[in-house]
């Protein structure tokens, strides 16, 4: 028998979709060998979240009643005294920014194998099979891990659960060693206001690596207004601060989902398609006929954008 | 303060490549600066130019080939580096967060450093958990995906903000001694000066065995196995204009007409 323990996320009050992504991922594991699926919900409003969460599948809900937002050392606690209780075979955690900032801690500690960033997980009882990319999203390989594991699983790669279930919810009392806790959250801040809202444009001219130099920037500024469009872009445009955090599309930046997305020398990293895969059509212009962003475009032209950009700036003058 | 970089050379792969077993085929790889922790660098820099840090150490595991990447860290202003390298890691084909924490640990063990600066995650194998896996094995305190570090470490804590998902950056301070994952765009990297690269070639860049920092070969037997490559199946039904650029710009125009787009 394979029990699961999966854990959720939520923040500032509200469960993230990939705690109900998880609840997928767990049971689909445990159904492999026929275990039991336990969730765990640490800090903020646990019950709230419990009955939210308390969908089809789950055979146990764990709420850990500890302090309002994340915190790792919470977490790491929480997480490490429930597997002593339940033995669990493996671990599920999100591969959120804060499951990357507990995971890691809690395989040590348990001195458990981790691995991250699973898109796909398989298991006979023994040996976990899991599935993930590596070089950017060039290949996908599959790794093979004997035991007990934590494994992270990547957003929005299985579907949520929906259905409501009959799981057990308990509250767990977790003995949190309060010494222990070395870091302090002290709020949080939304960034990246400013003048453009380009979650809001019909039509974006998105620009990402491929345009090589902030000199050749005034190129897709020119398509942007020919078509009476907004421009917003990939991380490095922005890590470059070639354009303001505002004009950012993805998990880190801005979820957009405009009539047409033109991707323009944007090889499509998972975190930024996260961000744009919801848009009605999208055009893709890249030199790499291999680059991930083909996988989800609509129109791809595979060619040189200094070619092809002025030439379609050029149709709308 | 003495500031420890994690540093990687990370394989790049040519936009055509072929797959030989589990391994991309090495005419198609090349090699670079892991991003991350060229600004895990920049930061360490930075705050040593700031007068916060007296010394900046970079530790990368890696065969004698990746001493240029390690040059360039300290071309860009690194005091010294230590590589860690024997025969029982050569034929390895994927060293794992625990080999990796094993490792680095040791060698921060011995340095004893007050912060531990490392990417968020490599861009080859990208597991983004060695850094708090080694914090965590070490005692230290930690915080990942680092965006923004304030230079003061007012009461022996890092003040930073972790960029969460979705715009929202969560404002935290951790204790000191502690590893940070540090999260691109945090800085603006430099670019080597030649009188950096003339200079790095003279820094001091300890080789060290695994008998030499007291790890046992057998803490880097890998627990996990890659067992498979392949380039994942497309599952697209995309539509590819060819011609010249007039010709596919002028199919493209004609489909954003039919949208509405500039009317």
């Amino acid at each position: 028998m394979t029990d699961i323990l999966a854990v959720t996320d939520h923040r500032r009050g509200e469960l993230r979709d990939v705690s109900y992504e998880i609840i997928t991922a767990g049971r689909q594991l445990a159904n492999e060998t026929g275990g039991d699926l336990h969730l765990a919900v640490i800090s903020g409003t646990v019950d709230e979240f419990a009955e939210k969460l308390n969908r089809e599948g789950v055979d146990a809900i764990h709420t850990v009643d500890y302090g309002e937002e994340f915190n790792h050392d919470v977490y790491t606690q929480a997480i490490t005294q429930l597997y002593d209780e339940l033995a669990p075979q493996y671990v599920l955690a999100p591969n959120s920014v804060n499951g990357l900032d507990y995971a890691p801690a809690v395989a040590t500690r348990l001195d458990l194998p981790i691995v991250t960033d699973t898109i796909d997980l398989a298991t006979d009882g023994e040996t976990l099979i899991a599935t993930r990319e590596m070089y950017g999203g060039k290949v996908e390989t599959t790794t093979e891990l004997e035991g007990s594991a934590v494994a992270t699983i990547r957003s929005a790669e299985w579907p949520q659960t929906e259905g409501t279930g009959d799981a057990a919810i308990e509250a767990f009392d977790a003995a949190i060693d309060e010494d222990a806790i070395g870091s302090t959250v002290n709020g949080f801040e939304e960034v990246g206001g400013g003048d453009v809202d380009i979650s809001e444009a019909d039509v974006l001219v998105s620009v990402g690596r491929g345009i090589e130099e902030e000199d050749n920037l005034p190129l897709i500024e020119e398509l942007a207004d020919a078509l009476g469009a907004t421009l917003s872009s990939s991380r490095p445009i922005v890590d470059n601060g070639w354009l303001p955090k505002n004009r950012q599309v993805g998990q880190s930046g801005k979820v957009v989902t405009p009539d047409v997305y033109i991707a323009i020398g944007i090889s499509g990293a998972v975190q930024h398609v996260a961000g744009m895969k919801g848009s009605d059509t999208i055009v893709a212009i890249n030199t790499d006929p291999n680059a991930p962003i083909m996988d989800i475009a609509d129109y791809a032209i595979v060619d040189d954008l200094f070619d092809i950009v002025p030439a379609l700036t050029e149709e709308f003058q | 303060m003495k500031i420890l970089v994690t540093v990687k050379e990370v394989a790049t792969v040519e936009d055509e490549f072929e797959i030989e077993g589990t391994a991309i085929a090495d005419q198609y790889l090349g090699a670079d600066l892991n991003e991350w922790d060229d600004y895990a660098i920049e930061e360490a820099v930075q705050l040593q130019e700031a007068g916060v840090a007296d010394e900046v150490v970079t530790v990368t595991i890696g065969p004698e080939e990746c001493e240029q990447t390690i040059r360039q860290a300290l071309a860009k202003g690194a005091d010294r580096a230590v590589r860690v390298w024997d025969d029982s890691l050569e034929g390895v084909d994927l060293l794992d967060v625990g080999a990796k924490t094993e490792l680095l640990s040791a060698v921060i063990e011995e340095e004893d450093p007050d912060l531990v600066l490392t990417g968020v995650q490599a861009g080859d194998d990208s597991f983004g958990a060695t850094g708090v896996s080694v914090a965590e094995n070490l005692g230290y305190q930690w915080g990942a995906v680092v965006n923004h570090l304030e230079h003061g470490f007012d009461d022996d804590a890092a003040s930073v903000r972790r960029e969460l998902e979705g715009g929202v950056e969560e404002l935290t301070e951790i204790e000191l001694p502690a590893v940070l994952t540090i999260q691109t765009g945090i800085n603006e990297p430099r670019y080597a000066s030649l009188r950096g690269i003339r200079q790095a070639q003279r820094k001091e860049l300890d080789v060290k065995a695994l008998a030499d920092i007291g790890v046992d070969e057998s803490a880097i037997d890998a627990d996990l196995e890659l067992t498979d490559m392949y380039e994942p199946e497309s599952e697209s039904d995309v539509t590819t204009w060819e011609g010249s650029a007039e010709e596919t710009a002028g199919e493209l125009a004609e489909l954003l007409r039919d949208k509405g787009v500039a009317q």
